[in-house]
């Protein structure tokens, strides 16, 4: 059984689809004493991380609880960037830091000369890019890992976001766009994707898949 | 590098896609989640779901679709037409729908966008924008394409991005249904204009039409209809003629 963390965020539909076509079993918890009866979590998102905020002490300390018990946890989008120490989307909410680091906002403003405003980007050809980063990226695949398995070099998944993650030793996907970025991350049992799984086709579903045969251990 | 999105509109009355249905040699086209499973086969990047249909049973029909279609196809899905406040967005979004289109009951009440954005993220907000050319500017139509208007498209496309929009889906009325190619002129005019993404429609009728208007019209993705109707595999030769002409998309590896 899945806790999919429903704390405001948009909605849940995709996510909820995608996991039914994967035939898994999940839940969506009303409190936070019920983290516990899961295998795994799943923290969706979309939008801003101030929304984040509607996730209290109280839940906070479950999941936590749940990962030191090595429990699988996830974390899809603004899920993902809640899993570091922040962002500055809203610097005064504090992130799970469960992975270092502190999202930032992608660059708009790049030089002539970045790969991403050559020809055929999503430049408007003056040296701006355009920012949220809409659309399909690739993946570089930076180290092994059990949230990416079967994933390809170059794999393309669906990405919607305006801040992005830092490429650290966590990070297990790189995608670029004017910088480089975090695009999967992975520490421990715990795994976080800034793109939309559940919107990227086939290689979407494989990545929710790994994480479903994780939690089934 | 990020691609250029290739997105397959499906016209939808009644529940089911009603453009081309008539077309001679064209397989029962007639089932929305039958063509939505086809083209993801095929490597399309979303899907759009265009409602015609005015009546309340349509709509009722359409939330049917939109299940059937998401419950399937894991790609981005925006749902349009008809959308004329946030109860319309509400139902399209629980029914499955990632984003959607607004058009005229954007210009009717521009806080629209703001609330839907504040409410679902600006991802989830299309302004789709009907324009066409008079008089050395492009002057938007709304009521699909009945009913002018004096508001001008780029300004517009401007103050929507403003107020929230995640992106505008930009359609030309001279081009609409004429397979003469897309609207560069008018898609570059908007896309240089906006800090986020523009879909360019209207007018594709052969595959360079589609080179052109990711080169001179500076388009994020393109937006095609009966182009995709009608042949089978049409979503992956065209995806494999933008490769060659080093446009960057999306092929498929799995």
């Amino acid at each position: 059984m899945i806790a999919l963390i429903d704390y405001g965020a948009g909605n849940l539909t995709s996510v909820r689809k995608a996991l039914s076509h994967l035939g898994a079993r999940f839940t969506t918890p009303s409190s936070p004493t019920e983290v516990g009866d899961a295998q795994g979590i799943i923290v969706p998102g979309v939008g801003n991380f101030e929304v984040t905020g509607a996730l209290s002490a109280e839940w906070r300390t479950a999941i936590l609880d749940q990962v030191s018990h090595a429990r699988p946890l996830l974390g899809i989008c603004v899920g993902m960037q809640w899993l570091f120490d922040g962002s500055a989307e809203a610097p005064s909410h504090e992130g799970l830091r469960v992975v270092k680091g502190l999202c930032r906002q992608l660059p708009e403003e790049v030089a002539a000369d970045d790969p991403d405003i050559a020809e055929g980007s999503a430049a408007d050809g003056r040296g701006r890019l355009k920012v949220p980063h809409v659309g399909w990226n690739s993946l570089h695949l930076t180290r092994e890992s059990w949230l990416l398995d079967g994933v390809k070099e170059g794999d393309q998944v669906y990405f919607t976001h305006s801040f992005a993650a830092p490429v650290t030793e966590d990070c297990v996907g790189a995608t670029r766009y004017g910088v480089e970025f975090a695009a999967a991350v992975e520490r421990g049992q715990v795994g976080g994707v800034q793109f939309h799984p559940e919107k990227s086709s086939d290689v979407g579903l494989r990545i929710l898949g790994n994480f479903l045969r994780r939690v089934d251990g | 590098m990020l691609s250029k999105r290739i997105i397959a509109c499906l016209d939808v009355r009644d529940g089911s896609v009603v453009k081309g249905i008539n077309f001679e040699g064209l397989r029962k086209a007639g089932d929305p989640a039958t063509l939505a499973r086809r083209y993801n086969r095929e490597g399309i990047d979303e899907v759009v779901i265009l409602d015609v249909t005015a009546t309340i049973e349509g709509r009722k029909a359409l939330a049917e679709t939109i299940r059937a279609v998401a419950s399937e196809i894991f790609l981005p899905l925006c749902v349009g037409g008809g959308i004329r406040g946030e109860e319309h967005a509400e139902a399209a979004i629980e029914a499955g729908a990632d984003k959607v289109g607004i058009n005229t009951a954007a210009l009717r009440q521009p806080e629209l966008i703001t609330t839907l954005a504040r409410r679902y993220g600006s991802q989830a907000v299309i302004v789709a924008i009907d324009a066409k050319r008079e008089g050395g500017r492009f002057k938007i139509y709304v009521r699909s394409g009945q009913e002018s208007t004096e508001r001008d498209a780029v300004e517009w496309a401007r103050e929507a991005a403003d107020r929230g929009a995640g992106e505008i889906l930009l359609t030309s009325i001279d081009r609409d249904g004429t397979k003469s190619g897309f609207d560069c002129e008018l898609t570059a005019a908007v896309s240089e204009a906006v800090p986020i993404p523009v879909i360019a429609s209207g007018g594709a009728g052969n595959f360079d039409h589609f080179v052109d208007v990711f080169r001179a019209g500076r388009a994020d993705a393109a937006l095609a209809a009966s182009i995709f109707h009608y042949a089978e595999h049409a979503v992956e030769d065209l995806k494999a003629h933008l490769h060659q002409h080093e446009i960057p998309v999306r092929l498929e590896t799995t």
